[in-house]
């Protein structure tokens, strides 16, 4: 008992190396340095009237979006769980905001943006509430539970546009999605804020730990007093929330509620998102920064498909190619091939009976 | 340390200076392992000596770091256990790695299913599957689910199944902890035939009196390394212990004598700290009355399966009774669920330390801080220096070793995992401490710290009913013994000098035994 053997001190390289996040960064330079070779102006950030432009700052305005989703995600999938439903909750956020907005005169009024946003919000967060339910009060897989307001949530999107493509022109509602703050763009600052306040919520209060805990072993959490089904709940209200933010930033700069194309496939960007950032999908550890890097890098390949002149038609695979990499990069099994074997001491080979024997 | 009689020939497994290194922690260092034919050798050593880690490393489920493994002659690198199977190693684990949804005979030819053409000869298969397991006097019907038997049935199936692919080395790690005496008997005597086919069979068990009976030699390990070899007939049980604790024996008897004269008089005139009157719930366990008061240790005993963990879960809001009251401080109350219970200050203990215990993937300062942590709220987040103070204090009073409170718990061994728990439980402050088989799979050094902190505890006031299979270790540190039978609390028996394992013995077996 007393003896503690430690392991010899790891290298600092080999410490960078090991980070989870080595080889997701890796994958990020490496397409931002690609596309610069080929596209010198890819790189250049430029001040116009006050507001960044380039392509960097494009990246980072398209990140915001799948950033939303994948925070929602991340925390559902530390549970164990999965929501289906974001892109389809992204549909009916938008819509809702929309729908108020074109039958409201003072379309253009701060305050009537205000109360359409919210409105969007709440249907989104009680969209989330439904699956909560699902899940964790009647015990539905969440796969399946998520699945049903996949499918309906369009159906709802599209009651409430009643089969239209409602458009709409609020200076104030688009300002949400192509706007500047302090020469920032707005959906990028929504998204960072968004991160910040996510990361408060988990890891300065025992939120993080908890849903770790319950993702990795829920019965014994449980015996320990771990709320599960109130925790569960809320991280799937949580989820809903953030998609409904993301559909007004996705909808605000073209103020056209499409019940069926908002937000399409957008939960697979979310699941990816969280993936590349490291959080395994059977459930228990996450990372949040981690979730960062995979939202960049995903709109990043959106971006090198075009700079390398990739055709439209096998945009997905490219895609599907990078994601691939740097997730076998990430395997603890090809980490483990990889990690250099301390050479084996050369032993003499004498059986272990005759041994014993001169030892006698 | 050198055998006094060598065994004859060559041996099936020749394991040379193996070592392999966890992060952390060298989890075994330089250890040298050999296996004769047609003997059963026990590998001997506390929790966290590298016991199942040598076993992992031989099974191919570990690849070794430094060493050599040689099987029948042949230098292997095992890259996976079905390498190691391949090689003629099977494996019967303490948890059956069986399909349970599979019928017996599936379980049993799995892999070597007779065929016609592409096709599974379903009735040749079960012929076979009842060949094999009638060479083990195991009379089942073939086609029924393996899920359908006991956990004996289910293990000597594994064994069957060892049978079919010819193994030559038979592991049989735990094999007979959650068996019943006359299971045992079976199993032992299924082992010596094998033994006399020529199977080397490695054993492992925490029980000495089963090793002292059915092993050859044993080889002990201690903190990963190999202390010695032996004959088992040439090694008494006080010399073993010892090389296993690497303790002297008298200092193991000045434990146990400690523990043992914890034992005070039982409180009069007060009320209980915990009073279970008619509780009940069907299909668990039948209406019992049962009570432990302020400072007062009562042991349940009873065979496995005799509803002693059903008895204490409804007492925690793990499970929720369906008739009958519970009392604290002779108050009535109703516990909603295990928070409620730890919030009125009754702390529970599983029995399934995996399972049921501890988290594995979160380090085991998170460990300790869970319970404690879920009491405060999820809004609420311990500050760190108070948790830090917490966990170090638990983690030197327990002595939890490695002293790391970042390490995650599950590279932890058994008995530091199950410490790790008592942190977790005794960091609320409990006034009623439940106990589930505090020590299973326990090595004793462990065992007595344990023993020796629950009287303690006890001492300074805690209520704790504790559970185990071990009477002797019920008998050593009870006041009093609540006896369960067949789901059902039939007697307390007040502990004194008088009473012996066969006082409860004879109160378990007491009229209505298997009729």
């Amino acid at each position: 008992m007393s003896d503690v053997r430690r392991a010899p001190a790891v290298p600092a390289w080999r410490k960078v190396t090991q980070h989870r996040l080595f080889w997701p960064v890796v994958a990020l330079v490496v397409l931002i340095v690609a596309c610069g070779i080929k596209n010198p102006t890819f790189l250049s950030v430029e001040i116009r009237d006050g507001h960044l432009f380039g392509q960097l700052i494009d990246i980072a305005r398209f990140s915001a979006t799948p950033l939303l989703l994948a925070l929602g995600m991340a925390l559902v999938i530390a549970t164990g769980g999965i929501d289906l439903s974001v892109g389809a909750v992204m549909a009916i956020s938008l819509a809702v905001s929309l729908t108020y907005l074109d039958g409201n005169p003072n379309a253009d009024s701060a305050g009537t943006v205000v109360v359409a946003v919210l409105l969007g919000i709440v249907v989104a967060l009680v969209a989330g509430a439904f699956n909560g339910f699902l899940v964790s009060v009647l015990g539905v897989q969440p796969f399946i539970a998520t699945m049903i307001l996949m499918v309906a949530g369009r159906g709802v999107a599209m009651l409430i546009t009643q089969g239209q493509i409602t458009t709409v022109t609020s200076a104030p509602f688009k300002y949400l999605g192509s706007g500047f703050v302090l020469g920032i763009p707005t959906p990028v600052v929504i998204a960072a804020v968004m991160f910040v306040a996510v990361a408060i919520l988990v890891r300065r209060t025992a939120l993080g730990m908890l849903l770790e805990s319950i993702g990795i072993n829920r019965e014994a959490s449980r015996l320990a007093g771990v709320q599960s089904r109130n925790i569960t709940w809320f991280v799937y209200v949580l989820a809903g929330m953030l998609a409904g933010i993301a559909g007004i930033v996705y909808g605000a700069p073209t103020m056209a509620a499409d019940a069926n194309n908002i937000g399409l496939m957008k939960e697979m960007d979310a699941i990816m998102c969280v993936v590349l950032g490291g959080t395994a999908l059977a459930g228990g550890k996450f990372y949040l920064g981690g979730t960062v890097v995979g939202a960049l890098i995903l709109s990043t390949i959106e971006r090198a498909v075009v700079i390398f002149h990739i055709p439209s038609q096998i945009t997905p695979l490219f895609k599907a190619v990078v994601i691939i990499a740097v997730c076998i990069a990430q395997s603890p099994r090809l980490r483990e091939y990889l990690k250099p074997r301390r050479p084996q001491r050369p032993r003499s080979i004498v059986p272990a009976a005759l041994a014993v024997k001169e030892a006698v | 340390m050198a055998p006094t009689t060598e065994p004859t020939g060559t041996p099936v497994v020749q394991m040379t200076g193996i070592t392999i290194q966890f992060p952390g922690v060298k989890a075994l260092d330089d250890v040298d392992f050999r296996l004769f034919p047609g003997e059963v050798h026990a590998l001997m050593g506390e929790n966290g000596a590298g016991k199942s880690t040598l076993i992992k490393a031989l099974t191919g489920v570990y690849a070794i770091d430094a060493g050599e493994i040689r099987v029948a002659d042949r230098t292997h690198r095992f890259s996976g256990p079905d390498e190691a199977q391949a090689a003629g190693i099977s494996t019967v684990y303490q948890e059956v790695n069986l399909c349970a949804n599979l019928s017996v005979a599936e379980n049993v030819m799995l892999g070597h299913e007779p065929r016609t053409g592409p096709f599974i000869s379903w009735r040749k298969m079960r012929a076979q599957a009842a060949e094999y397991l009638a060479r083990l006097h195991l009379d089942i019907d073939p086609a029924s689910l393996l899920s359908a038997h006991s956990i004996a049935v289910q293990q000597l199936c594994a064994i069957a199944r060892s049978t079919v692919v010819e193994a030559k080395v038979l592991i049989l790690d735990e094999p007979t902890s959650s068996l019943q005496k006359a299971e045992v008997d079976e199993l032992f005597e299924v082992i010596r035939e094998l033994r006399e086919r020529g199977v080397a069979i490695l054993f492992v068990s925490h029980f000495l009196e089963q090793v002292y009976e059915i092993s050859d030699r044993m080889t002990i390990l201690r903190n990963g390394r190999l202390v010695a070899e032996h004959r088992t007939a040439d090694l008494p049980r006080r010399e073993l212990i010892s090389l296993m604790v690497g303790r002297e024996g008298a200092e193991l008897d000045a434990i146990e004598d400690g523990v043992q004269s914890a034992h005070r008089e039982r409180p009069a005139d007060v009320v209980p700290a915990l009073a279970a009157v008619g509780l009940g719930r069907d299909g668990s366990v039948e209406a019992f009355d049962l009570d432990v008061y302020p400072g007062e240790i009562v042991g349940l005993a009873g065979l496995l399966g005799s509803g002693r963990t059903e008895t204490v879960r409804l007492l925690c809001g793990a499970d929720r009774p369906e008739r009958g009251e519970l009392r604290l401080a002779g108050e009535t109350v109703k516990i909603s669920d295990p928070l409620d219970a730890l919030h009125k200050r009754i702390a529970f203990s599983s029995e399934d330390r995996k399972k049921e215990g501890i988290v594995g993937d979160l380090t085991v300062r998170e460990n300790i801080a869970l319970a404690m942590q879920t009491m405060r709220g999820v809004w609420k987040p311990l500050p760190r220096k108070e948790l830090d103070e917490v966990v170090a204090k638990y983690m030197t009073a327990l002595k939890i070793s490695p002293a790391d409170p970042g390490m995650l718990v599950k590279n932890l061994s058994g008995g530091n995992q199950q410490k790790v728990l008592l942190a977790r439980w005794l960091a609320t402050a409990p006034r009623i401490l439940i106990l589930d088989e505090p020590t299973r799979g326990i090595d004793i050094g462990a065992k007595a710290d344990i023993q020796k902190l629950v009287t303690d505890l006890a001492a300074d006031g805690m209520s704790v009913l504790f559970i185990s299979s071990e009477f002797d270790e019920v008998l050593r540190v009870s006041q009093r013994i609540d006896i369960l039978r067949d789901r059902r609390l039939v007697r307390t028996i007040a502990n004194g000098p008088e009473v012996t394992q066969d006082t409860l013995l004879a109160a378990i077996a007491a009229k209505g035994e298997v009729a």
